[in-house]
Formats: C-alpha cells, sequence, structure tokens
C-alpha cells in the first residue's frame, strides 16, 4: 500500500515527494521516480481515488485544443491571419476557417479583419511545436467591435466564469455589460463607461480573492453595493 | 595569528541571517526576494515567452536567459559600473547553468524564460543568493521543474573550514583564502554549480562539500516555506 505524503488540498512545490508507492498514479504537474511521485511545478495537490494532480496556479497561459480565446490580429498574410493568444506562441487562422462569406482570390483580408482587431476564436490543433491553428467557425466566435480588453491571470479564469457560467451572467446582469472571457486570460467588455468600469473591478475582485470560499456570495453583495450607487 | 573567531561572532558552519519572499514584483511572471545578511537579490522571471531573433529558437526546447546585474550603488567600495561586465557575464552564464538541470524547458519549443537578477546591496556570496532567489522565482512562474535549486558558498579561510564567508573572509589577507560557492538540487543532492578562488585539499574540499550540503538543506526549507506563504491562502 502506498503512502500518500501530503495533505489534501495543499500547496506543494517542485522536487517535493507526494507520495511513495506504486500503486498510486502521478497524474497532471507531477511525475515518477522510483517509487516516488514528485511535484513538477508549484500547485495545489489534489488525491483524485489513486492518482496525485496538482492544480496551477501561477504561469502563463499554454494554447490548449479546444479552448475558446480573444486573440488579436498581428499579421495579415496571403492565406489568413497571425494572431497573438496572450503566450508564447502565436496562431494562424486560415481563410477558410475565418468567415462563410465567400473571398475571391487575391481579395484584401483587411477588410475583414484589420491589425489590431480583437477576435473570439476556438484552437482547434496545437502541434508539438506549438503552431496554434484557430477556426472562427462556431457559435459565438466573431470580432468584437468597440468596448475595452483586460488582461487577467489565465489560472483564475474558470472562478470569474463560475459553474456554467454562473458568475459571468450575474456580472453581466449587474453591470449591464457584454462580456466575453478568453481562457488565455483576456477579456472583452462592453457597456456604458460606468457599468464596463463597475465589470472591471468585480472581475479584478474576483481574481484577487478567488481561493475564498463562498466567493459567489460576496461577488453578489459587492455588486449589490457599488451597482445601485452607479446607476 | 590563526582565525580563531569569526568576526561577526557566528559559528564555523552557520550562515548570515536568512530572510526570503516571494511574489514581490507584480509585473513579473514570477518573482522572489532571498536576502543573506547584508547581500538582497531580487530575481524576476517572465515567459515562457517569444523569442527574437529567430535564430536563437530552439525547436527542441526552451532558452534559458540569465542576466546577473549588481546595481550601481550595492557594492561597499567603489561605484559598480552601470551595465554588464566580463565578471557580471560570467555570473550571468553560471547562474544560468546553474538552473538548467532542474528545468523542463522541452515543454516550451521556440520560446525563451527570462531571469532578471538585481542586486541592490552585496557583501560577498551574491552569485549563491541569485541562484536561490532565481530558483524560487522559476517555481513562482508556474515553470515545469524537477525540484529548487539552493546555493551557497562555502571556504576555507587560514587554516579554519567555514560557510558563507562575507566581505572581511572573503578577502582576508592573513592567510590562505578558498572561496567555493557550491549550488545544489536538494532532493537528488546533485551538485549543479562548482566555482573555486584560491587553493584547498582535496580531502578539505570534500568535507566543505558534506557541510555545505547541509547548510542547503537550511536554505530548501527557508525557500519551500516562502513559497507556500505566497499561496498559503489558497489552502484549506
Amino acid at each position: 500500500m502506498s503512502e500518500i505524503k501530503i495533505k489534501d488540498k495543499s500547496i506543494a512545490v517542485p522536487g517535493e515527494t507526494l507520495a511513495v508507492g506504486m500503486d498510486t498514479l502521478p497524474g497532471a504537474g507531477t511525475y515518477r521516480q522510483d517509487e516516488k511521485i514528485i511535484a513538477n511545478r508549484i500547485g495545489l495537490a489534489v488525491v483524485e481515488g489513486r492518482t496525485i494532480k496538482l492544480i496551477p496556479l501561477s504561469g502563463r497561459y499554454i494554447p490548449k485544443t479546444g479552448d475558446t480565446i480573444i486573440c488579436k490580429v498581428i499579421d495579415v498574410g496571403f492565406n489568413g491571419w497571425r494572431l497573438d493568444t496572450n503566450s508564447a506562441y502565436s496562431a494562424m487562422l486560415p481563410i477558410k476557417d475565418a468567415t462563410s462569406d465567400f473571398i475571391a482570390r487575391g481579395a484584401n483580408l483587411t477588410q475583414y479583419y484589420d491589425l489590431g482587431d480583437y477576435l473570439v476564436c476556438k484552437i482547434v490543433n496545437v502541434t508539438s511545436q506549438k503552431l496554434i491553428d484557430v477556426s472562427m467557425k462556431g457559435p459565438g466566435l466573431r470580432k468584437l467591435k468597440g468596448g475595452r480588453i483586460i488582461e487577467v491571470d489565465s489560472n483564475k479564469v474558470p472562478r470569474i466564469i463560475g459553474k456554467q457560467g454562473s458568475m459571468v451572467m450575474m456580472i453581466k446582469d449587474a453591470a449591464k455589460c457584454n462580456i466575453v472571457v478568453g481562457q488565455n486570460g483576456i477579456i472583452w467588455i462592453d457597456g456604458e463607461p460606468l457599468n464596463e468600469l463597475l465589470a472591471i473591478q468585480t472581475i479584478k475582485k474576483i481574481e484577487k480573492e478567488s481561493h475564498m470560499s463562498g466567493l459567489t456570495d460576496k461577488i453578489k453583495e459587492f455588486l449589490e453595493k457599488n451597482g445601485n450607487a452607479k446607476n | 595569528m590563526t582565525y580563531k573567531q569569526r568576526i561577526d561572532g557566528r559559528k564555523f558552519d552557520e550562515t548570515r541571517p536568512i530572510e526570503a519572499k516571494v511574489g514581490v514584483i507584480q509585473r513579473a511572471d514570477g518573482s522572489a526576494m532571498f536576502k543573506i545578511g547584508n547581500t538582497w537579490a531580487y530575481a524576476a522571471v517572465y515567459g515562457p515567452r517569444n523569442l527574437h531573433p529567430k535564430f536563437l529558437q530552439d525547436p527542441q526546447k526552451g532558452v534559458l536567459r540569465c542576466n546577473y546585474n549588481m546595481m550601481p550603488f550595492s557594492s561597499s567600495g567603489e561605484r559598480v559600473r552601470p551595465g554588464g561586465s566580463r565578471r557580471s557575464k560570467e555570473i550571468s552564464l553560471v547562474t544560468g547553468k546553474a538552473l538548467l538541470p532542474v528545468l523542463n524547458l522541452e515543454e516550451y519549443p521556440n520560446s525563451v524564460v527570462d531571469v532578471f537578477i538585481e542586486l541592490p546591496q552585496t557583501e560577498a556570496g551574491s552569485r549563491c543568493a541569485g541562484i536561490c532567489a532565481a530558483s524560487m522565482a522559476l517555481a513562482d512562474a508556474g515553470l515545469k521543474m524537477k525540484d529548487l535549486v539552493c546555493a551557497v558558498s562555502v571556504g576555507k579561510v587560514h587554516d579554519k573550514l567555514l560557510i558563507d564567508l562575507d566581505y572581511s573572509e572573503e578577502s582576508y589577507a592573513d592567510g590562505a583564502v578558498a572561496d567555493i560557492p557550491i549550488a545544489i538540487m536538494p532532493n537528488s543532492g546533485k551538485i549543479t554549480l562548482l566555482q573555486m578562488d584560491g587553493e584547498i585539499s582535496k580531502e578539505e574540499l570534500i568535507k566543505l562539500l558534506e557541510m555545505g550540503k547541509k547548510i542547503c538543506m537550511d536554505i530548501y526549507e527557508v525557500q519551500r516555506k516562502a513559497l507556500k506563504e505566497k499561496y498559503q491562502e489558497v489552502e484549506a
């Protein structure tokens, strides 16, 4: 029987031994060395049945297939657009995945998406060399017009979205803003200036207090208190 | 005259007071501070991020760039001329080489991880303090790494073997001095940095390495505590 060396839901630092024995399995963020399972990064250790995994608490966004992200157009080429993904790697948006409109050969691509435009897109493929293919075909994927962009820690995005989008829905209702949250930590907010400000304040608060329990109630209270004052 | 007692009254196997903190630079992806006596090191890590010029990119693994810098007012002697020097270039290189063995950079091909180490004040042992700070900052940046790195200087002053030399001991004039900075991966006990200035016998070197390893485990505890402190509120 293997021995688990660390308390469930406690912080592990790189190199820390999490468990000893062969019947526990190394999950994400851990590796096995002989009998031991060792932490591969800093994170929250979670024991799930027979596996131990680490939930990352910090770090840059690492692109993953299936993520919906908000990107900025940084270059326009012959076959498509190059996008900044807020990670170490840029993404390619080919013409055929960009729009369902007919685009004539040799057309000026900037009339669809110009440099500096922000797009909501989905990652369809990430290669071992971290070449990223994105697509604009799907529900909710579009060019963002107006509004403002803020950046948050990509590890906190799940808390900002909440269970089935509950948290972001609450902010949308209270601040009367349109909000799109990208999994790469880029958030687009569009509304009246004061409402936008409230949404930003709320999101920053969630980012700061993301680890606290009862966060939803706290944010609800915050929105009620500050929302009325401004409207 | 033999070297009977250390000038600041420490025991021969005792370090100067150590203080460590993680997350001291908000804008950085990871950051840490490491103070040992009057030597203060701040490290900031950025990345993995896009690497230019493109010919520097490595498609098999990410690149680690280290930059060690003593601030102009940091030393107790002459003003340090700002900008790179032969010395800072060498220390940047050995710092990078001391940190590379713990990093799993193959997870980040074609990218770069930048480490900036700044020293606002120094009194010997600055490369070791820099390595300790940088290893904490790398962990704070959420990078994949096998272990932390702990570093300390050991040495011999006249006929005494001692730990964590300060400036007065490094420049002791009445006898031979050997100054040996070492860096260790605490969980495997492997050495990632070993340099020497001076002269020493084989037996004494082996003994010093043993002493250094022991002290590195204490430093590891300090680093671990500092890292956990930043994130402790996430627990429970």
